[in-house]
């Protein structure tokens, strides 16, 4: 079989088994007889959905999220890239760094949480700061490592022309680590929604976190499963665009 | 007749830094290229040759002495082909190859010209839009070599740009280099581990010695050009061979 043909049908084949676990789920619902507050059936979450997208509640709420899931994402992938750049180039800064850095990487997100929300307020800044020191650490970590992994003799290409700093940073070390750098990306697009829900848990007015509590206060357990299904959608589309971003400037490698 | 060089080294030594003292990996050389002059290098492995021209370059410090060049206006221009082809993965032949002209903030039409120029020249057509991932060895350098030669430098540094290349490319690349050495009128210094390459290339040929390394032997190669294939069997070259046969370690 052509690879591309086995490509499609392993897409095919992944589609088909989600298709399959609604009637399953279905199915379990029927048989155990679970009242619609433990286990809600597919059709109870689709009507919620339905209900929740026309009062517009449910775009309202996950717009939220996604503005401090993408305003942390920026600002945490920005600090990291350019303190993981620094850090690579030197050495003493690597040194006086790295015990802040293993120690922010030891501290549960979980734990710190609930402060950033005293200090910063129950709104928006507290999830996207939340979100930014939840990316911070694997972003950080790529960049070193892509920096670091740029071939030694393609620097000395780059002398040998007499290429300025700023040359060898965007014509050399962005392009010959963008790879990595959009693997620490794809990690952090990951992380960044957990973040934002973190953060929204801990104490929201609104946001998928807030709804998904208030469902959960009102034993209205249809809301939880949308808000769910809804986190699982923001978090395939984020990663989907890195993949688009990789399918766009990645060209080169196969 | 005495010409000015326009490239002069004095005591050159270059020491890397190890556990114990330090590697010495050139050992004090001087000598003088004049403008124009096409130099070769010849010497065992690990004799400090790429060191050399690292040094060239200004890629590396000398740790004694000096490498000077008598420019007055401005800093020469480099066209360094490294040993392994050193191409950027990300960029197509053609952006490879005008890499150099970007740097240099030529306008992009101008440098895409030139650089169609040199796609011509070394024979690429057809590939100016492929990846290094999809070149032969032997292509790879040939791009590498156009990058060397696209901003038309004073000064062209070759490491044993045609080692990865089967003998018949090679040779057919020995006639391309002379003639753009010709036309060009560059002055090249260039490495090689071939006695026969040195012989049709070169005016001058320098051996060195065993690390650290040192000038040996430095021979005017006083064979008339062109210079054609048949060359090689005259006896004027078989006894400039055997010379610098004898000299290589
Ligand atoms: N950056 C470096 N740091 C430490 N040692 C080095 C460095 N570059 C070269 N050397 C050492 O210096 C010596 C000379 O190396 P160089 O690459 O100049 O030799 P070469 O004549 O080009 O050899 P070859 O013919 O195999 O290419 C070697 O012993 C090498 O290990
Ligand atoms: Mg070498």
């Amino acid at each position: 079989m052509k690879p591309k043909t086995l490509q499609s049908l392993s897409r095919w084949l992944g589609i088909l088994s989600i298709l399959l676990a609604i009637p399953l789920w279905y199915l379990v619902v029927q048989i155990s007889g679970l009242p619609k507050f433990i286990l809600p059936s597919p059709v109870d979450v689709w009507t919620r959905f339905l209900k929740a997208l026309q009062d517009g509640s449910l775009l309202y709420h996950a717009g939220i999220t996604l503005v401090e899931i993408l305003l942390g994402l920026v600002a945490g992938v920005s600090f990291a890239t350019i303190v993981g750049y620094a850090v690579a180039k030197s050495r003493p800064l690597e040194i006086a760094l790295s015990p802040y850095l293993v120690a922010s990487q030891a501290i549960p997100i979980v734990a710190i949480a609930p402060l950033l929300v005293i200090w910063l307020g129950d709104g928006i800044l507290s999830k996207l700061v939340i979100c930014a020191l939840i990316v911070f650490f694997p972003v950080l970590v790529n960049t070193v490592v892509g920096v670091r992994a740029v071939p030694p003799a393609l620097y000395d290409l780059m002398r040998s022309l007499r290429a300025t700093r700023w040359q060898i940073l965007f014509k050399l070390e962005l392009p010959a680590s963008l790879p990595v750098l959009l693997g620490g990306l794809r990690i952090g697009a990951t992380l960044s929604v957990i973040g934002a829900i973190v953060g929204e848990l801990v104490d929201a007015e609104q946001g998928l976190g807030f709804l998904l509590q208030l469902g959960d206060f009102q034993y209205d357990t249809s809301m939880v499963f949308v808000a769910v299904f809804m986190l699982i959608a923001l978090a395939l589309s984020l990663y989907g665009v890195v993949t688009l971003l990789e399918k766009k400037f990645l060209k080169w490698q196969k | 007749m005495t010409i000015k060089p326009i490239l002069s080294v004095k005591n050159l030594s270059v020491t890397f830094p190890d556990n114990n003292g330090g590697l010495d990996a050139l050992g004090e050389l001087s000598f003088e290229i004049r403008p124009r002059e096409f130099i070769c290098f010849l010497g065992p492995s690990g004799s400090g040759k790429t060191t050399l021209l690292r040094a060239l370059a200004g890629l590396v410090q000398p740790s004694t002495g000096s490498v000077n060049f008598m420019y007055h206006h401005h800093e020469p221009k480099i066209g360094m082909v490294f040993q392994q082809s050193n191409l950027m993965p990300w960029r197509t032949v053609m952006e490879n190859i005008q890499l150099s002209m970007e740097l240099d903030g030529a306008g992009e039409v101008k440098a895409q010209n030139k650089a169609r120029e040199m796609v011509k020249l070394m024979g690429l057509k057809g590939f100016e839009n492929s990846f290094p991932r999809d070149l032969s060895g032997g292509m790879a350098q040939r791009v590498a070599i156009a990058r060397a030669l696209i901003h038309d430098p004073d000064l062209l540094l070759l490491d044993e740009p045609f080692a990865s290349l089967d003998a018949l490319t090679r040779e057919r690349m020995w006639t391309e280099l002379s003639n753009i050495w010709q036309e060009k009128k560059k002055t090249v210094v260039m490495v090689t581990h071939s006695i026969n390459e040195s012989l049709f290339l070169a005016d001058r040929v320098m051996v060195l010695t065993k690390r650290p390394g040192r000038i040996k032997m430095d021979v005017e190669v006083d064979l008339p050009r062109p210079r054609p294939d048949d060359i090689r069997y005259t006896s004027h070259f078989g006894k400039l061979a055997k010379k610098l046969r004898a000299a290589i370690e």
